[in-house]
């Protein structure tokens, strides 16, 4: 049986009690104390000390400057003023989202480790052994999705267990347990996409034509990862929450990589024999 | 809380949180509920997606915003002229519950011909320029002048003159009033409502609030169009409506609308007044108010006729309605706090009971500590007022001017501290602290009673750390050790302690007390056999039965501990009656008589909730009726009815004197029968809507060189300051600056400003800047977003600065204290401060 998340960022508040509710159950160390001016994110990105993270996306509109840019849309967009008009529809100028490790079916992170300390439990999630990381750090630029980091004072990389001691208790994770507006659920991976399926086609009907699953094979796990564990419903391009659009193996770029080499390598070496030619 | 007493009888509210799934329209104003109220905030994302519409109506747009529908901006203090609107949009455009207008509002009451309403003068009739204060004597109903308004409480001390009524047989209910149920009559209650709110059109809403007329209108046609036989409306508010110089005013405008969208005591409607703790319900049900005792029961005062006990009961009881019982409540109250030692034929004991002497709430108190009038020490319990506390360095400096203080806290908080704060020299400082480590939540029983009235029971997780007691425990030794000192006294002055019962059985080596022991007694039990009593009707006068707090009684019901009921919602249905156990007798709405129609039929098959079944002759459906349980629709009161006899069997509003809502209150308010829209004591622009009168002219303020005002319209100070509060921290930070997975999430106080008015200050993102009022100055990083709205006021650009005021010099994250710059200014009726809109000045830097 494989278990996983479903984060909807449309019923999530932005509570970050799915932060606490984790660094509590797993005793992890608060970051530090800085004010970062990044709207109400002052744990900024998710790391070996922080394996939930809400992200606080204000007027996404705004931001999503990847792309495309309409700088005469853009230059509007800042000059509007509230209360310019009626908010008739508030959702989505200030977006949550409760970021976490995406269990990834082929997780990068896992082919990357060396010492096998990077496994798929029981519950066919990805589960970093502490005892047997050596804090080689291959996983962390692996990830696509920049979730791992190793923990300073100790050397080794920590993410989101999915709260594996929990379940072998029959509990959910603490996140999950603690969210006050079901944003974050968990359960099996093919009911979850079943949720994931049906709560988007209730978006749809509603109006948010932008809602759609990411994590599926189709977004977001291209490149050989095939999909994620952990799924979110996003109500905007990924980009605006900082998500890859198509977040790949790392081998995939081996060929590529390999081939402009062997091509360097080819053209140097005609360029040397060209040079010492005669 | 008599924006709800006055209206509709107690001071809470109406409603459940889970009921909000139940809403087709929630609107919330004067609370950010979604950051404050997370947890609860999930009812109203439920009704969200059971396809309500949810509406937020906040001088900034915050996390709450963000989940809603409709988003409307309001300058801060504007509430009365929004919700002012919304009842003129409602009368104008006849969307008004008329069925339940007539019937069950006192719309058809005709007013005493004296009373002038509030128009050019911005002033009631009754207004003495002399004493600033107004006489209640003209806005009485014709003919029959109430004696009392069931506000609760010491109900003089709310009521003002109007608590010396006449002769006793004008007074009862029974007789009919005078009365025009076509609602034509210019001189009853719904015309005046209809010309009072005329000038408050959707044009003016926009020029007082700066909320453009659109999203107004916008708001207007929601709430209507979800009100009425299938639908229903609720609001929910915090400390965004209370924290004014008018906050009572503005909870009453909003009673009135709901009065006439007919949206009181019907499911999915009802008034959710947010608490802004755990148990700030309890802890004024039972009963910190210094003129309270529990109960809302009213503390004896030397300047009434409370001479003797006698004259006591006789001088508070009510004629008709519900507080005709209150000799009951009083002597068994008695009974609970001295045994034997009290007895109600000659009341004797009561003659050495403390009397209130004057006003001697917080404010009053704390300029007393300060100025060295007689108060010498000071027992603070889970408070932080050196921070918490509106202008806190004024609490700081009282502090410092005790010769003792005794602080029970898990942290060193700065309550603690004061003695070396602010530059003081620890020396020069003689005050004696007693720092108490106390025990935390999860470290001893005992109940919450949160915001809808409901009393949840907590079991003791882990035994509490070294020497840290819970608050109950020292109380109760305190109490042991007073009483051993004093136990060979002769002197009558201290008759009081020596009678005092403090026997409440203790567990364990530290000898805690039995704390449901004292569940048990604030439930009730028969003196003879000690045995818990039902609930309140089974309280006696005679001194058989014994009650520590009447609303609670029923909560230890046959020796159960009802409060500590938790059966999931998810195996019941979504009124919860098996979860906790709510006050009174357990009715989860309050005046759910309301669910039905005046002949007891539900107004709907789809809001049905309590209804009259002419079978079984009694009131029955989803929750505990509101009613005399036997009551029948068609009951109609005789003239000579006296107490809940008087209440017609059409009368939702049992608490009542006449069982109707009040749109008009002919007595119950200082500052006048109907909301008028006043300005805040300081605000940067003129009163549009009534131009003689600035702000609440029985607002109190303090003429002292430590309390100076921004005068309104000063521009020096050009900016209006909100204060609130984040989900990351806990109201002074006492609970939450401590705790490192806390502090990181919110590290440092910030000021939340405008792109604009950054742009005009020349601030960056994340920049110091200095605020300043006339009473401090403080340092803060400047948070810009547009999320903070630049209001238009006359042509005129209107900045506000959103603070939270959660730090202090202490702690893991440290931060100026917000407080330090908020004026005394206090609601007449109910002395809380204004802290949602005050003026300032903002400079760049640290100046």
């Amino acid at each position: 049986m494989a278990t996983g998340f479903l984060t909807d960022t449309t019923v999530c508040i932005g509570c970050k009690a799915c932060e606490v509710a984790c660094k509590q159950w797993n005793q992890l160390p608060a970051d530090g104390y800085e004010l970062t001016g990044d709207s109400y994110d002052n744990t900024k990105t998710l790391s070996g000390t922080t394996w939930r993270h809400v992200a606080f996306i204000e007027n996404p509109k705004k931001k999503r400057l990847t792309g495309d840019v309409d700088l005469v849309a853009l230059a509007e967009d800042v000059r509007e003023q509230l209360p310019g008009g009626a908010e008739l529809d508030a959702l989505g100028r200030w977006a949550f989202m409760s970021d976490v490790c995406k269990h990834c079916v082929e997780a990068p992170c896992q082919q990357a480790c060396p010492t096998g300390s990077i496994i798929r439990n029981e519950f066919d999630n990805v589960f970093i052994q502490p005892d047997i990381c050596n804090g080689c750090g291959y996983c962390i630029p692996a990830c696509p999705y920049g979730v791992i980091t190793r923990v300073p004072e100790d050397g080794r990389a920590f993410k989101c267990t999915l709260c594996y001691d929990r379940q072998k208790d029959g509990l959910e994770p603490a996140c999950a347990k603690a969210c006050p507006t079901e944003s974050i659920m968990f359960g099996e991976v093919e009911e979850l996409e079943r949720r994931a399926e049906q709560r988007v086609q209730e978006l749809h009907d509603r109006g948010y034509t932008s809602a759609f699953v990411y994590g599926t094979p189709e977004v977001g796990g291209t490149g050989g990862i095939g999909g994620n564990h952990s799924k979110f419903i996003l109500m905007d391009e990924p980009e605006t929450y900082n998500l890859p659009r198509h977040p790949f193996l790392p081998q995939e770029k081996l060929n590529q990589a390999s081939a402009a080499s062997i091509a360097a390598a080819a053209v140097l070496g005609a360029v040397v024999a060209w040079a010492f030619r005669g | 809380m008599p924006g709800l007493g006055v209206t509709y009888g107690r001071g809470g509210a109406t409603s459940t949180l889970q009921d909000l799934q139940n809403s087709d329209c929630i609107i919330i104003e004067g609370s950010n509920m979604a950051e404050a109220h997370p947890v609860g905030f999930r009812h109203p994302m439920i009704a969200r997606e059971k396809g309500a519409t949810l509406i937020h109506v906040d001088p900034r747009f915050t996390r709450t915003s963000a989940m809603c529908d409709i988003y409307a901006p309001i300058r801060p203090g504007t509430d009365i002229a929004f919700l002012g609107g919304l009842i003129n949009y409602v009368i104008e455009n006849e969307r008004y519950f008329e069925e339940y207008v007539v019937n069950y509002t006192n719309a058809a009451t005709l007013v005493t011909e004296d009373f002038e309403d509030a128009d050019a003068s911005g002033l009631f009739s009754g207004w003495d320029e002399e004493t600033k204060s107004y006489s209640a004597e003209t806005w009485r109903y014709e003919g029959m002048p109430l004696r009392h308004a069931a506000v609760g409480g010491s109900q003089d001390s709310v009521v003002g003159e109007a608590g010396e009524g006449p002769a006793a047989e004008e007074t009862h209910g029974g007789r009919p009033r005078p009365n025009d149920p076509s609602l034509q009559h210019p001189r009853c209650v719904f015309q005046i409502l209809k010309r009072h709110f005329a000038k408050y059109t959707p044009e003016m809403v926009e020029r007082v609030t700066g909320c453009p007329k659109e999203a107004f209108l916008k708001v207007a046609e929601t709430i209507c169009d979800n009100s009425g036989r299938d639908r229903t409306t609720a609001f929910c508010y915090a400390v965004g409506w209370t924290q004014h110089s008018k906050g009572v005013q503005i909870i009453r405008t909003v009673a009135i609308l709901q009065l006439l969208l007919g949206n009181i005591g019907r499911p999915g409607g009802g008034i959710m007044a947010l608490r802004g703790h755990a148990t700030i319900q309890g802890s004024t049900d039972i009963a910190t108010l210094y003129d309270v005792l529990p109960g809302y029961l009213p503390m004896p005062d030397a300047n009434k006729t409370h001479d003797t006990w006698q004259e006591y009961v006789e001088t508070e009881t009510a004629e008709t309605g519900w507080w005709s019982n209150i000799p009951k409540y009083l002597t068994s109250i008695m009974k609970a706090w001295y045994g034997e030692a009290f007895d109600p034929e000659n009341g004797e004991l009561f003659d050495h009971f403390p009397r209130l002497t004057g006003d001697h709430s917080y404010y009053p108190t704390l300029m007393d500590m300060k100025d060295g009038k007689g108060v010498k020490g000071c027992f603070v319990f889970g408070q932080n007022f050196a921070v918490g506390g509106p202008h806190a360095r004024l609490a700081r400096d009282a502090i410092r001017n005790l010769d003792w203080i005794v602080v029970l806290d898990a942290f060193e908080v700065e309550t603690a501290t004061a003695w070396k704060l602010d530059g003081v020299r620890p020396e020069e400082c003689g005050t004696e602290v007693f720092f108490m480590p106390s025990a935390l939540i999860a470290e001893k029983d005992g109940s919450f009673t949160q915001t809808q009235r409901m009393l949840q029971w907590h079991d003791k997780a882990v035994e509490p750390p070294d020497d840290a007691r819970s608050d109950a425990w020292f109380v109760f030794h305190l109490g042991r050790r007073i009483q051993d000192l004093y136990k060979d006294s002769t002197e009558p002055r201290d008759a009081l302690i020596k009678a005092m019962t403090w026997d409440y059985p203790t567990e364990g080596e530290t000898e805690e007390p039995h704390i449901e022991s004292i569940l048990k007694e604030i439930n009730g039990y028969n003196v003879a056999d000690g045995s818990p009593v039902g609930g309140f009707a089974e309280l006696k006068a005679d001194g058989s039965t014994a009650c520590g707090g009447w609303i609670y009684s029923g909560v230890y019901a046959g020796g159960e501990n009802k409060a500590r009921r938790r059966k999931p919602w998810s195996e019941q249905d979504n009124v919860a009656a098996e979860w906790g156990w709510a006050w009174p007798m357990d009715r989860r709405i309050l005046y759910n008589r309301a669910s039905a129609d005046p002949e007891g039929k539900p107004w709907s098959e789809k809001k049905k909730y309590v209804w009259w079944d002419e079978e079984q002759g009694k009131w029955t459906g989803l929750d505990v009726p509101d009613f005399q349980a036997d009551k029948p629709p068609d009951y109609r009161p005789d003239p000579d009815a006296r107490g809940v006899d008087s209440i017609p069997g059409d009368g939702p509003f049992i608490m009542q004197g006449d069982g109707r809502g009040w749109l008009f209150a002919p007595v119950g308010l200082k500052d006048g029968p109907l909301p008028v829209h006043y300005e805040a004591v300081e605000s940067p622009v003129p009163n549009l809507l009534y131009e003689k009168v600035h702000h609440d002219p029985v607002a109190k303020t303090f003429d002292r060189p430590d309390n100076p005002y921004n005068p309104p319209e000063d521009p020096r100070f050009p900016y209006v300051v909100t204060t609130y509060r984040l989900t990351e921290h806990h109201t002074s930070g006492a609970m939450s600056r401590w705790i490192p997975w806390l502090s990181e999430l919110q590290p440092e106080l910030f000021a939340e400003i405008s792109p604009d008015l950054a742009a005009d200050k020349g601030v960056n993102n994340g920049d110091w800047v200095t605020i300043e009022t006339t009473r401090a100055k403080i340092h803060c990083k400047a948070l810009v977003s547009d999320r903070i709205p630049v209001y238009d006021f006359e042509g005129k650009k209107l900045h506000t600065i959103g603070l939270p005021y959660h730090w202090g010099p202490n702690g893991l994250v440290k931060g100026d204290v917000v407080n330090d710059l908020v004026p005394v200014s206090l609601e007449p009726n109910v002395a809380i401060h204004e802290a949602k809109a005050f003026t300032a000045n903002l400079e760049a830097g640290r100046v």
